[in-house]
């Protein structure tokens, strides 16, 4: 995919964020054209679900402009909100409502007709379980569940923080046309797994303390720059 | 109000399905009022001290619904979903007040008859329909601020302490109202006239005031 002749879908210019005098993340820049793939890489607490909260307007910028689909954030948030899908490490979930009861509240939320929740459950295989409270089912049940309400508004852009945790292989596959990049969306995901994420992205940005160590694309992320990055 | 009606929706399923806060707040009351009839060493109260009784015993019942009144939000992403949510911010307050304000009459529902039976001297009968008109508004103000100062203390680490320490001195105003109002009409001597309406007036002022400050702020409560 080519990522230089489509209008950015994200632009990031000078970046900062700070929990109190903790530097979450500083000088981020980066233009991400609309239907291309950016995977951001990084240690434990290098900011990357930082990045993320604030491109899903959940969180304000501290320096530093951001634009999505050319509407400035947060100031412009409620113009972006429902035209984004953010699969986090928590699944956004009540765990006392069944899986089924929990996507029809998110489609009343989104004004999503209530037909899309048993196409979405079908499309990860969860239909059979989608009677039971969330409390009761396995990790990776309610992981394809949030898969499921990520995607139930069918958003342009997707923000996978590690989307694939506690999905085994199968479930990884089913989830592939929702998340992967034949769902067509523009995506922004941070994966644990850097050779995986690396395959799926055409743009990289790789941080280091909140601080970027690379932005480019991937065949230019070179394996000693990726062993430096988390040493 | 159809956002506000959906998110409602769920927290009442949500009381449903667990039963966490309005047993909570029942059980609470009724224990009060026994403790208050040990205390005071009466078999039967009336008047202003009646009144006082059944304010302060439905206050602090009250604590406890709006200490647990964002926490399904807080612990389980409610708040990040509902934010990405394209709808307005303010159908959150409407929601969550409408949620304090059932849950206050599912507690006064048992407690008020259960008072009557246990604490008050004369019938409860002929200044129900007063003291229901006076609950009402008590009612809106406890929500109202409840909805207010849960959404404050939750974004805390000591949401338990701030919920108390930051709703007390707030509704200290409803709570006179809401005694003034309610003791005449828990009078032996005057059992069945209307509550007295300068009394109805602050309450209802009250509510107003403070309806339209939470209505003001409650989208910056939600900001990060």
């Amino acid at each position: 995919m080519s990522v230089v002749a489509q209008p950015p879908a994200i632009e990031l210019r000078g970046l900062a964020r700070y929990f109190g005098e903790r530097t979450a993340l500083r000088d981020v820049s980066v233009s991400l054209p609309a239907g291309a793939t950016l995977a951001v890489l990084g240690r434990n607490g290098a900011g990357k679900s930082t990045l993320l909260r604030i491109l899903a307007s959940l969180l304000r910028p501290h320096a530093g402009d951001v634009v999505v689909f050319g509407e400035p954030l947060p100031r412009r948030g409620f113009a972006v909100r429902g035209r984004l899908g953010l699969l986090s490490h928590e699944p956004l979930l009540y765990r006392e409502l069944t899986g089924r009861e929990n996507l029809e509240y998110h489609a009343r939320l989104h004004r999503v007709a209530l037909d899309r929740v048993q196409e979405v459950l079908v499309a990860v295989g969860m239909e059979r379980r989608a009677g039971d409270p969330v409390r009761l089912l396995s990790r990776g049940m309610v992981q394809r569940l949030a898969v499921a309400r990520a995607v139930l508004h069918a958003p342009a852009l997707l923000l996978l923080d590690e989307p694939r945790a506690n999905l085994d292989p199968a479930a990884s596959a089913l989830v592939e046309p929702l998340i992967g990049r034949a769902s067509g969306c523009t995506r922004v995901l941070t994966s644990h797994d850097p050779a995986a994420a690396l395959a799926e992205a055409d743009l990289v940005l790789a941080l280091k303390d909140g601080r970027p160590a690379f932005v480019g694309e991937p065949a230019q992320f070179t394996a000693a720059a990726l062993a430096k990055l988390y040493a | 109000m159809r956002t506000a009606l959906v998110l409602l929706r769920k927290d009442l399923r949500l009381e449903m399905r667990t039963w966490e806060t309005l047993p909570a707040m029942v059980l609470f009351a009724l224990v009060t009022m026994v403790i208050f009839h040990f205390a005071l060493n009466q078999d039967a109260i009336d008047g202003q001290l009646a009144a006082g009784v059944l304010t302060v015993t439905v206050l602090f019942a009250a604590m406890l619904g709006i200490n647990r009144l964002f926490v399904a939000e807080r612990e389980q992403g409610g708040f990040d979903a509902f934010l990405l949510a394209p709808v307005d911010r303010s159908a959150m307050l409407l929601a969550k007040a409408a949620a304090l304000f059932l849950f206050l009459v599912g507690l006064e529902v048992i407690a008020v008859p259960a008072f009557g039976l246990f604490l008050l001297g004369p019938s409860l009968g002929p200044p129900l329909p007063g003291l229901i008109l006076v609950l009402v508004l008590a009612d809106l103000g406890l929500a109202v601020i409840g909805t207010l100062v849960s959404a404050i203390a939750v974004q805390t680490r000591a949401r338990d302490l701030i919920g108390p320490m930051l709703g007390l001195p707030l509704l200290v105003p409803a709570l006179i109202a809401t005694a003034r109002a309610a003791g005449p009409l828990l009078a032996a001597s005057h059992p069945a006239g209307a509550p007295p309406g300068r009394w109805l007036v602050i309450l209802a002022l009250y509510d107003l005031v403070f309806a339209l400050l939470a209505y003001a702020v409650f989208d910056f409560l939600l900001e990060d």
